[in-house]
């Protein structure tokens, strides 16, 4: 275990940033993001970031690959961004535990490249959640945000930042930063201690996903319940933007004028044209595409990746949606001793 | 208020005016109410809330709602009946299939205005007069109810009720000095620099989600370009970070003199972007250019930028009114 | 750059040679920069197929792998990509990536077995590549009928093949119809599911099956009619996909993606996965 005084902080900013790019959450405008560090760039008030630290390993948009076209013949150009190191300093628990649902999908064989580059590029420090929202769900799926993961964990404990490593990165990382101070665990076990009342107190502690599996996936599927819970959505896709876990995208090409660039951007499932073809929809109308997205979460990544489910409880989508409507009131709809 | 509001949708079903109500349904906490429809006495007795967060205006849901057999009622604040009868004069809405309750408003809260006051972990907040109780993980709070209301409340342009077939509680008045054209003046003020730099700002956090025009009640396109491949504008990438600017300037331009104000677009916004303020820098030209013009206020006017006069200013206006470039 | 490839980026392939099926069917073939094939499949196999600025589309490779020169695909004009493929001359590059997907178990559940083949319009493209690989490995597999239907005779894709090569072999039944009466066609008229039903086959076959939904719909309910069991019938999918590689998130039926784990999907399979397709 490692310690800093809260007030070197920026110090221990400049020394990460002097070696690699560092990111923290801060705020943009009002609302928190992953932002580059600069020198004077304080962290956010806010517990969590808006967006997800999924942006960092799966952006928005990304370009793979470009060509040229002459006549009739095409030459590709290789215009991928190779990356360099860099450390995301504050992702909470439920980030640090998306990316592992994250690694599943894109490191099965064969493996997302260009994730995975980031993935190899990236050391994650993490930050426990001292003051946890109304809105988190966390610990329903496991996660423990008084232990938080990450390459490095992290707690603010009294007047100190604690930072313990527990990969070879983080290792690293912390033996490159030479006005840590070696700590025992006391005021983090405390920290700990202080964290495990508030969650026991949280209004969402409690969510039942009984009956979320691929055993109950048809009668989840065809529940009456859709209609009413999908009724007011706007299809705006808010909720699969700022979501963790959500990884679903599109490939596209941009012509430039002097050569076709092939990117990917991520796409929703609340979209209308997800699944448009020459010939029509499989999904027709917002209550298949927002069926889709819960049942996605809630069964079809249960059933097809041993019980993990497609949610952290990070509770975005509670906070974001335009019609607060979300996956928690979907489970408990759909859910066993549902009204 | 809220139980007579729920004794009139329990009223309008039992009586058959209606075969259904629209209204806001209870959620997991207090303030994360979903627009919903009710069929029975019993759903609107265990889920119908009306309180200080039952701002979603359901004026653009009755553009398909009332496209279905039957007739539904509509709970309208103020501002949303300025939504709905523009949404009438632009025949988007089958009006004899709805039934509107008017419904006195004295401004909606917003929740993350709350949380800028440094409430954390929210369980409950009551309404005690003009203060709001707030309760949390961490403690009780109080703070003023106008400190947590919302932008476009702060600066209403109207309590009057233009349209209802009745109503609950007291009509108002239109607000003659609404501070509600404040910050377009500020920025007017600004230089071009400035000016271009807070909307850069402003415009780099939006993530291209699109709610503020799937909100929108005067967006009712029943395909809209931004979803139209063939437009070459429908990427849903950030390929480069000006399309958003674009695509919000564009849209503003779009629903102009069209626009009632009603703020849904800022409310919704995931990044709580001021969109509502390129809507207001367009209603206060058109006010300038054409006169005081108040989309949805009436049945009859036409909206300035749809209604061509020979005395109607001339475009280069715009060009002299530009001010001095950097 | 000393970086993986990446299985998104694709190699660039050369069409060398277009026939035209019918009004508004193509076929495409298509091989290496090194004029050779690009790469072995699996009868059912897609693979991904673009050109640059225009949009890139999946497609079933309808040429057999028994086939060593080029790979051949049948391509009906419907959308962006379909549409310039139709315009192209032979010559024009096109980028490729694949194979996808699982393909038809012709080397499991279908050897040694009675065969019956049924498709209709362009679903004859995956099922040609089953019956040419069949047909180049005789001694592996039983009888070999097949049922073929379209609009019109003009619209019997591979046509010439099927009455030149098909039809004179041993062993192979083949049994064409059209949907409507047409002049110069004293063959059978009406639709392929009340084919089936008319031709009674013997229940032991093992079924292969492509074409529109709403022919396999209801060619399914005349083949459970004659007592056929869902787990003797194999058919291929067809949804919206970009990535062909399980992560883009959209082919999926129920938990279940038809780009990874189907296209193929052996229709009892089927009955524990949502009708959303």
């Amino acid at each position: 275990m490692k310690k800093l005084n809260r007030s070197r902080i920026q110090e221990l900013f400049a020394a990460i940033a002097a070696g690699q790019r560092l990111y923290i959450p801060a705020d943009n405008k009002g609302q928190a993001q992953f932002l580059p560090w600069v020198e004077g760039l304080e962290m956010t008030g806010a517990l969590n970031t808006v967006r997800s630290a999924k942006d960092l390993f799966f952006p928005q948009t990304e370009e793979l690959i470009g060509f040229q076209v002459k006549g009739r013949e095409i030459q590709l150009q290789e215009i991928r961004d190779p990356g360099e190191p860099f450390v995301v300093f504050g992702v909470r628990a439920c980030d640090a535990a998306s990316f592992a649902i994250l690694d599943q999908v894109f490191l099965s064989e064969p493996a997302d490249t260009f994730y995975e580059a980031r993935r190899n590029h990236g050391t994650v420090v993490t930050l426990a959640c001292g003051r946890p929202e109304e809105t988190c769900f966390c610990t329903v799926f496991g996660i423990d945000p008084a232990v938080p993961g990450g390459d490095v964990s992290g707690w603010f404990a009294g007047e100190a930042l604690y930072l313990q490593a527990a990969t070879e990165k983080g290792e690293a990382l912390l033996a490159s930063l030479p006005m840590l101070e070696d700590a025992d665990d006391a005021a983090v076990q405390a920290e700990q201690e202080k964290i495990r009342t508030v969650l026991e107190k949280l209004p969402l502690k409690d969510l039942n996903l009984t009956g979320f599996d691929g055993e109950h996936l048809m009668e989840k599927f065809n529940s009456p319940a859709w209609a009413s819970l999908s009724e007011s959505c706007l299809g705006c896709g808010t909720c699969t933007f700022v979501c963790p876990t959500c990884q679903c995208y599109d490939i596209r090409d941009f012509d430039t004028g002097h050569g076709v660039r092939r990117f990917r951007c991520w796409d929703s499932c609340m979209y209308s044209d997800f699944t448009m073809m020459a010939h029509g929809t499989n999904r027709p109308t917002q209550l298949e595409r927002f069926r889709q997205r819960f049942m996605h979460k809630l069964v079809y990544f249960p059933a097809d990746h041993e019980g993990v489910y497609g949610c952290v409880g990070c509770g975005r989508c509670l906070t974001r949606c335009p019609i607060s409507m979300n996956i928690v009131k979907v489970a408990k709809t759909l859910g066993e001793g549902a009204k | 208020m809220q139980e007579l509001i729920r004794q009139k949708a329990i009223e309008l079903l039992e009586n058959g005016t209606v075969d259904r109500v629209l209204g806001w349904k209870a959620g997991e906490f207090f303030y994360d109410l979903t627009p919903a429809v009710f069929r029975t006495r019993e759903e609107i007795e265990r889920d119908f809330v009306y309180s200080v967060f039952s701002g979603a205006n359901f004026s653009k849901y009755l553009v398909q709602e009332s496209r279905r057999e039957g007739k539904i009622a509509a709970f309208l604040k103020p501002c949303d009946t300025y939504s709905f009868n523009q949404l009438l004069k632009e025949h988007r809405i089958w009006r004899d299939r709805v039934h509107v309750v008017g419904i006195a408003c004295d401004g909606m809260c917003d929740i993350d205005k709350i949380r800028a006051a440094g409430a954390r972990g929210i369980t409950a907040v009551e309404r005690d007069g003009d203060t709001l109780k707030i309760e949390t993980l961490y403690g009780p709070m109080t703070m003023p109810k106008a400190d947590a209301e919302a932008e476009r409340c702060i600066s209403c342009k109207s309590r009057k009720l233009v349209v209802y077939d009745e109503k609950i509680g007291e009509d108002g008045d239109v607000i003659a000095d609404s501070p509600r054209f404040d910050m377009v003046a500020k920025l007017e003020a600004m230089t071009p620099d400035e000016r271009f730099a807070f909307w850069r700002g402003e415009l780099s956090k939006c993530i291209r989600c699109n709610a503020c025009r799937d909100v929108c009640p005067a967006c009712t396109c029943e395909k809209c370009v931004f979803d139209n491949p063939k437009s070459g504008i429908a990427q849903k990438a950030a390929a480069n970070s000006f399309e958003e600017n674009m695509y919000h300037i564009i849209r503003a331009f779009h629903v102009a003199s069209r626009c009632t104000d009603c703020g849904e677009c800022t409310r919704v916004c995931p990044q709580n972007i001021p969109l509502h303020l390129l809507n207001r820098k367009f209603i206060k030209d058109i006010n300038a250019l054409y006169g005081d013009y108040q989309a949805g206020a009436d049945l009859e006017t036409r909206p300035a930028l749809l209604d061509f006069q020979k005395d109607d200013c001339e475009p280069s206006v715009v060009y002299e009114r530009g001010g001095e470039q950097a | 750059m000393n970086v993986k490839m990446d299985p998104l980026i694709p190699m660039i392939g050369v069409v060398t040679d277009i026939r035209t099926d019918t009004p508004d069917v193509k076929t495409f073939r298509v091989v290496g920069l090194d004029g050779k094939k690009p790469f072995e499949h699996i009868p059912g196999q897609c693979a991904m197929l673009s050109m640059p600025g225009i949009g890139e589309a999946l497609f079933s490779i309808t040429s057999s792998p028994t086939n060593e020169d080029y790979l051949e695909f049948s391509i009906k004009k419907c959308g962006c990509v379909t549409t310039w493929l139709h315009e192209i001359t032979p010559g024009q590059q096109i980028t490729l990536r694949g194979p996808y997907g699982n393909g038809f178990p012709v080397e499991t559940e279908l050897k040694g077995k009675d065969l019956l083949i049924i498709a209709g319009g362009i679903g004859l493209a995956p099922v040609r590549s089953v019956i040419n690989y069949v047909r180049a490995n005789r001694q592996n597999y039983g009888t070999l009928d097949i049922v073929y239907g379209s609009r019109s005779k003009e619209d019997l894709v591979d046509y010439a093949e099927i009455l030149d090569e098909w039809s004179k072999e041993d062993g192979i039944s083949v049994h064409l119809t059209i949907d409507r009466e047409q002049e110069g066609w004293d063959g059978h008229v009406g639709f392929v599911p009340n084919y089936v039903k008319e031709l009674n086959f013997d229940t032991s076959k093992t079924v292969v099956m492509c074409g529109p939904p709403i022919m396999i719909k209801f060619t399914l309910a005349g083949l459970l009619e004659l007592g056929f069991r869902r787990d003797q019938v194999f058919t291929t999918f067809e949804l919206k996909m970009k990535c062909a590689l399980g992560k883009c998130g959209r082919c999926n039926i129920g938990d279940k993606y038809v780009c990874k784990d189907g296209p193929v999907f052996r229709l009892d399979q089927m009955t524990e996965l949502p009708d959303e397709y």
